[in-house]
């Protein structure tokens, strides 16, 4: 079942040199439960593409629904189904975590005790316990990335939007991440839509992959599927078929950096 | 809802106030300086009006605050939306218009606080005014500071660096006070001038203000006063609350 549909979604940005479309035309559809990997080089649209999904940004053009809420007419509705992890984060330095996590609870329209309850529930989940009273600003990277995953999480909801969630992270926060990903979905079922640059963390966590290039869907399908047709066989790097999918041509392997 | 988001939004944002002290008082500063240095000199001029000149300039002194207070608002939620802090609540099902209105409602308690601190110390200097006047004077305040802590939040919304915005609230601000007459009536200038400041809606709240701290509340300046702040907050909270939906 289809969890998040989109039909030629679309945004023009009316800047000082003239429109610019940073998405043209975007159909895709994520399975209810599903890992979706949405990868594309810069500015190929996708931070675009999720904060249309998330309601931050109205299209231009198109239409789409996010867990059965129409995009245009119910806004309310995205909002209760889906939790967003920003690039940034979204938490203020100088507050504490404890607090943090209270007026997110709030802010999803829990009371008080509620908000509290949910608080230690999310602290406990994310490892975050020992933190509660440590100001935000003060936390490690992978810590920020808990704290801003926990507070995306404050509603239990059905859909999770994640923008390069591991960008600046140390390979053992990374892997402790990608953990906590697939715990997500094992165990709540919770449909994960992810942006990232790195291959290795698309071909590692996705069940299926989306790849975007100057706004428009270019390719789609699971890893090995996506090897074999524009890699040439399965034992491809996703690596080359991401540049052979996006018209980049391929570096000479040993200058090739990891991450794209 | 609104009234449940509201308050949570203002808790925030007053506890952040709380955190730091001494940009509370800090932000007193100015005008409290203006009233050290620059109202002795005015104790023996001639100023057109009635009362005394300590009548004349802490009214002006009061919407000095706001005016240039409140202005700058925005500059912390330029700060907020490089953390993030902006989309992440607009994600959530809190009411738009309680994003606005709690940080606004935030920034008039801030500057109403101030205002008190400031009248005290006038009354040290020399200030004799009823204390209907100087309530009035406060509510003036008030609303000055929502209205255009609105405007500098919706102005904030749409601008990407502080480079950018400190200029733009700055070439507002400076030609605000001085055509507003905050520091000496304008009715000691020359006509031109005088007619001039008329189209600067300060100008009615400052005259109104003077007239309530000499205990005339039933006059033509009070009833416009009143008419330009209610008018100008009702015109900034519905720009912010656009913006606010929109951006």
């Amino acid at each position: 079942m289809a969890i998040i549909s989109t039909a030629g979604l679309a945004r023009t940005f009316l800047t000082k040199n003239g429109p610019v479309e940073a998405v043209r035309s975007i159909d895709l559809t994520v399975r209810e439960g599903e890992i979706l990997g949405f990868l594309g080089p810069n500015g190929a649209g996708k931070t675009t593409t999720l904060r249309m999904l998330t309601t931050l940004l109205a299209p231009t053009g198109g239409a789409a629904t996010v867990a059965g809420c129409d995009l245009a007419t119910d806004a309310a509705g995205v909002r209760r189904a889906c939790g967003y992890v920003a690039q940034s984060g979204g938490v203020d330095p100088q507050i504490s975590v404890r607090e943090e996590l209270l007026t997110q609870g709030r802010l999803y329209r829990l009371t008080r005790t509620q908000a509290v309850e949910r608080a230690g529930e999310l602290a406990r989940d994310l490892d975050l316990t020992g933190l509660l009273d440590r100001k935000c600003g003060a936390l490690s990277g992978g810590q920020r990335r808990r704290l801003d995953i926990a507070m995306a999480l404050t509603h239990r909801p059905k859909v999770l939007f994640l923008d390069e969630p591991t960008t600046g992270l140390d390979p053992g926060s990374r892997a402790d991440l990608w953990d906590l990903v697939r715990r997500l979905r094992d165990e709540h079922g919770t449909t994960v839509f992810l942006t990232t640059h790195y291959l290795d963390e698309a071909d590692a966590l996705s069940d299926r992959l989306v790849v975007v290039d100057h706004g428009v869907v270019v390719a789609e399908g699971t890893p090995s599927a996506l090897k074999l047709r524009y890699g040439g066989s399965l034992d491809a790097s996703l690596q080359d078929t991401f540049l052979a999918i996006t018209g980049r041509s391929a570096a000479p392997a040993d200058q090739t950096p990891v991450a794209v | 809802m609104l009234l449940h988001d509201t308050a949570l939004v203002y808790g925030r944002y007053l506890r952040q106030s709380l955190r730091s002290r001494f940009a509370l008082l800090f932000g007193v500063l100015m005008p409290l300086l203006y009233l050290l240095f620059f109202g002795p000199l005015l104790t023996d001029l001639p100023l057109g009006a009635g009362g005394s000149s300590w009548q004349v300039l802490v009214p002006g002194l009061l919407l000095q605050l706001g005016l240039f207070g409140a202005s700058f608002a925005g500059f912390s939620i330029i700060i907020e939306k490089g953390h993030g802090v902006v989309e992440r609540m607009r994600v959530t099902p809190v009411s738009r218009l309680a994003l606005l209105l709690g940080r606004v409602l935030r920034d008039a308690t801030v500057f109403v606080f101030q205002a008190v601190l400031l009248v005290l110390a006038a009354v040290v200097m020399g200030l004799r005014a009823p204390v209907a006047g100087v309530l009035i004077g406060f509510a003036f305040v008030a609303l000055l500071t929502l209205s255009l802590a609105a405007l500098s939040y919706a102005l904030a919304m749409r601008m990407d660096t502080p480079q950018s915005f400190g200029p733009a609230v700055n070439a507002l601000t400076m030609p605000s006070m001085l055509l507003s007459g905050l520091m000496l009536p304008m009715t000691l200038g020359p006509a031109w001038l005088d007619a001039l400041s008329h189209l600067m809606p300060f100008r009615y709240l400052v005259d109104a203000v003077r007239d309530a701290y000499v205990g005339s509340y039933a006059t033509p300046h009070m009833l416009y006063g009143a008419l330009v702040a209610v008018g100008l907050t009702a015109l900034s909270v519905t720009v912010g609350t656009r913006v606010f939906r929109t951006a």
